[in-house]
C-alpha cells in the first residue's frame, strides 16, 4: 500500500501542456489542451492580484468607518484594534496556553477521527457484514447533534482537555467514516472485472483499486471533518473550559472586550485557512492524474 | 492435434441480482480454436458474445457443458489468457507504462523486469513517447492501444477481446485493425475477437463463427481464406464483399427470428 501511495505522488510527467510536441506523426487525435500552461498561470496570479486588492479594500472600509465613528467600535472593532489587542494577550501570556491547550485537543480529536474514521468507513465500504453490523449506530449517532453529548462528555470526562478531544471526536469522526465508506462503495466495478481477470486477489483488488479511487472522497471527509472538528473545540470551550481559544472568546465576549473576540475567531479562521490549503496539497499530490478542469466566465 | 480451446455443449443462465429475471443467454455452443487461430465470433447484439468470453477467461460460471483449454477444464483466470476489455478499463492513476506493468504486478513479477517488458510492449503498440502520460491525457484509440499492450505483456497463450474497437470512429477502427493485424502477426497467439462488425470480423479472423440469437448457439462456421498479410484494400474487393453479404444474410435471418420468438413470447 505504502508502495502504492508512493507511485501516486509521482508527478504528472509531459502533463497536458506537452501534448503539442508530440502528436505529429500519430494517427491518433489529441484532445486539444485546455489553454496553455503560460495562460493558466497568468490566470493564476490574476486571481491572486484581485484577492489581495479586495482583503486590502475590506480593512481600510472597516478601519475608516470606526475612524469616522461612523459605527461603534464597541460593537464592530477595527483592524488596529485587534491587532492591539493580540499584542496585548501575547503580553499577558495567557495565549500561548490558550493555544496550546486548544492546539492539543484539535490534534488529539482529529487525530483519533481520522484513523477511527477511515478504518470503521473502510470496514464498512468493503464489508457488507460490519457495514450492516455499525450502520444503526452510524445513522442514530449522525443524525444525533452531537454537541448535545457535551454535558454527557463533561460529566465523564471532566473539564480538562478530554472533554473536548472527545467532542472534536464525536463531531469530525463521521464526517471522515461516511465519506470513506462512499469512496469505497463507488469503486469502479469494470476496473474490478479487469483486476479478477488478471488473477487479483481481494487484498489486490483493495490496494490497487478501490483505495485509489477512494482517495478524493477521503479528502472530501477530511476537508468536511475539519471544520466540525474547529466548531467542536469552540462548543466544547465555550460550554466548560478552563483555557482555550474558544474559553478566550466566552471570557470576552461576557465583558463585552469585543476586540478579544475578534481575536479569537481571526487566529480560529486562519488556522482553518491554514490547514484547508494543507489538505488541498495533499489532494493535489493524489489527483495530479485528473485533467485540471477550467473554470467557467474565466 | 488437440484443440487448443474448445467450448463443448456450453450453457450459461444467469439471474439478474436485482430483478430476479432468469436469461438463458448461451445454450448448447459448441466450437473449437486451433493453436496460433485466429477466431472472430459475430452474431446479433445480445446473442451472449461478451458472456461467452468472459466465460472462456473464467470470469462467469457455466450452467452446463465444458471450457477446454489444452485438453483440462477452464475453472477461473488464469495466466494462460488475457482479455482486452470493451472499455479500455485503465487505472486512471497509473501512467501507460504502469498500466502495461499492472497484470503483471498482480502475479508477483519482479518490477524492473514488468517495466522491461511492458517497454517492449509499447514499442510494439506504438505507443513509444507515451509511456508518462496517464489515461485521460490519451485519446480514445491510444487507450486501447494499452489495454491491449496491457493484456499481450502477459504473454498468455490464448487473447480474448471483446470488441475492443467498438467505441472508436471509423476510421480510427480501420486503423487498429490493420495495427492488430500487424501486432498479432509479430506474436502469433491464439486469439477470439468478439465483434458485430462483419468486415471486421473477416479481415482479421481466419474462421469467422456467427452465433444464433439468444440463447447463443453456434449457426454457422465460415473460413476465411483471404493470404495474409491482409492489407485494409481486402475489404473492397468482390469475393470480400460477397463473404461478408452471406453473412451479413446469416444474422439478419436471426435478428428476424429473434423479434419473431419475442413476439411469441
Amino acid at each position: 500500500m505504502l508502495e502504492e501511495k508512493a507511485r501516486l505522488s509521482l508527478p504528472a510527467a509531459g502533463g497536458p501542456g506537452a501534448f503539442q510536441e508530440k502528436s505529429g506523426g500519430l494517427e491518433d487525435r489529441l484532445p486539444a489542451p485546455p489553454g496553455g500552461v503560460r495562460r493558466r498561470h497568468r490566470a493564476a496570479s490574476r486571481a491572486r492580484l484581485i484577492s489581495t486588492v479586495s482583503i486590502v479594500v475590506f480593512m481600510l472600509v472597516w478601519e475608516g468607518v470606526v475612524r469616522l465613528h461612523l459605527v461603534n467600535p464597541l460593537f464592530t472593532s477595527s483592524p488596529t484594534r485587534i491587532a492591539a489587542a493580540f499584542a496585548q494577550m501575547i503580553h499577558e501570556g495567557s495565549l500561548g496556553k490558550d493555544l496550546r491547550v486548544s492546539g492539543s485537543e484539535f490534534l488529539l480529536g482529529y487525530a483519533l477521527a481520522v484513523v477511527v474514521g477511515i478504518l470503521v468507513g473502510v470496514g464498512m465500504g468493503w464489508y457488507a457484514d460490519v457495514a450492516a453490523a455499525l450502520q444503526p449506530f452510524v445513522s442514530a449517532l449522525y443524525s444525533t447533534p452531537r454537541v448535545a453529548l457535551i454535558p454527557l462528555l463533561i460529566i465523564w470526562l471532566g473539564i480538562g482537555i478530554w472533554s473536548k478531544v472527545a467532542v472534536v471526536f464525536l463531531v469530525a469522526v463521521f464526517q471522515i467514516l461516511i465519506s470513506t465508506e462512499a469512496g469505497v462503495r463507488a469503486a469502479d466495478e469494470s476496473l474490478i472485472r479487469t483486476a479478477h481477470s488478471f488473477g487479483a486477489n481481494d487484498r489486490q483488488i483493495f490496494t490497487t483499486i478501490v483505495l485509489p479511487g477512494a482517495v478524493p472522497f477521503l479528502i472530501a471527509g477530511l476537508r468536511l471533518g475539519l471544520g466540525q472538528a474547529l466548531v467542536g473545540i469552540v462548543v466544547g470551550e465555550l460550554y466548560a473550559a478552563t483555557a482555550g481559544i474558544g474559553y478566550e472568546i466566552a471570557v470576552a465576549g461576557e465583558t463585552f472586550q469585543t476586540d478579544r473576540v475578534f481575536v479569537g475567531i481571526a487566529i480560529l479562521a486562519s488556522t482553518a485557512i491554514l490547514l484547508m490549503w494543507g489538505l488541498r496539497r495533499l489532494e493535489m499530490r493524489f489527483e495530479s492524474w485528473r485533467p485540471q478542469r477550467q473554470g467557467a466566465g474565466r | 492435434m488437440t484443440s487448443k480451446l474448445e467450448a463443448i455443449d456450453v450453457t450459461v443462465r444467469y439471474e439478474n441480482p436485482r430483478t430476479g429475471v432468469a436469461t438463458l443467454a448461451l445454450s448448447g455452443l459448441s466450437l473449437r480454436v486451433e493453436p496460433g487461430e485466429f477466431l472472430g465470433i459475430v452474431g446479433p447484439s445480445g446473442c451472449g458474445k461478451t458472456t461467452f468470453l468472459y466465460c472462456v477467461d473464467g470470469l462467469m460460471p457455466l450452467s452446463g457443458g465444458r471450457i477446454l483449454l489444452n485438453g483440462r477444464p477452464i475453472t477461473g483466470p488464469g495466466r494462460d489468457r488475457a482479455v482486452v476489455f470493451q472499455s479500455p478499463s485503465l487505472l486512471p492513476w497509473r501512467t501507460t507504462l504502469r498500466n502495461v506493468t499492472y497484470g503483471l504486478e498482480l502475479q508477483g513479477t519482479p518490477l524492473r523486469e514488468a517495466l522491461d517488458r511492458a517497454r517492449e510492449m509499447i514499442r510494439l503498440v506504438g505507443l513509444e513517447g507515451f509511456e508518462a502520460y496517464h489515461p485521460l491525457e490519451l485519446s480514445g484509440g491510444m487507450q486501447q492501444r494499452v489495454n491491449l499492450a496491457r493484456a499481450l505483456v502477459m504473454g498468455a497463450e490464448v487473447v480474448l477481446l471483446d470488441e475492443p474497437f467498438a467505441a472508436l470512429d471509423a476510421q480510427t477502427r480501420e486503423f487498429m485493425q490493420a495495427e492488430l493485424m500487424r501486432i498479432w502477426g509479430e506474436t502469433r497467439k491464439t486469439a477470439v475477437f468478439i465483434t458485430h462488425q462483419i468486415n471486421e470480423a473477416l479481415y482479421l479472423a481466419d474462421r469467422v463463427v456467427v452465433l444464433s440469437h439468444r440463447p447463443g448457439r453456434v449457426k454457422s462456421v465460415i473460413p476465411v481464406n483471404f493470404p495474409r498479410p491482409r492489407e485494409l484494400r481486402v475489404k473492397r474487393t468482390p469475393a470480400f464483399l460477397h463473404l461478408e453479404d452471406h453473412v451479413w444474410s446469416l444474422i439478419e435471418e436471426e435478428v428476424r427470428g429473434g423479434l419473431r420468438s419475442a413476439a411469441d413470447a
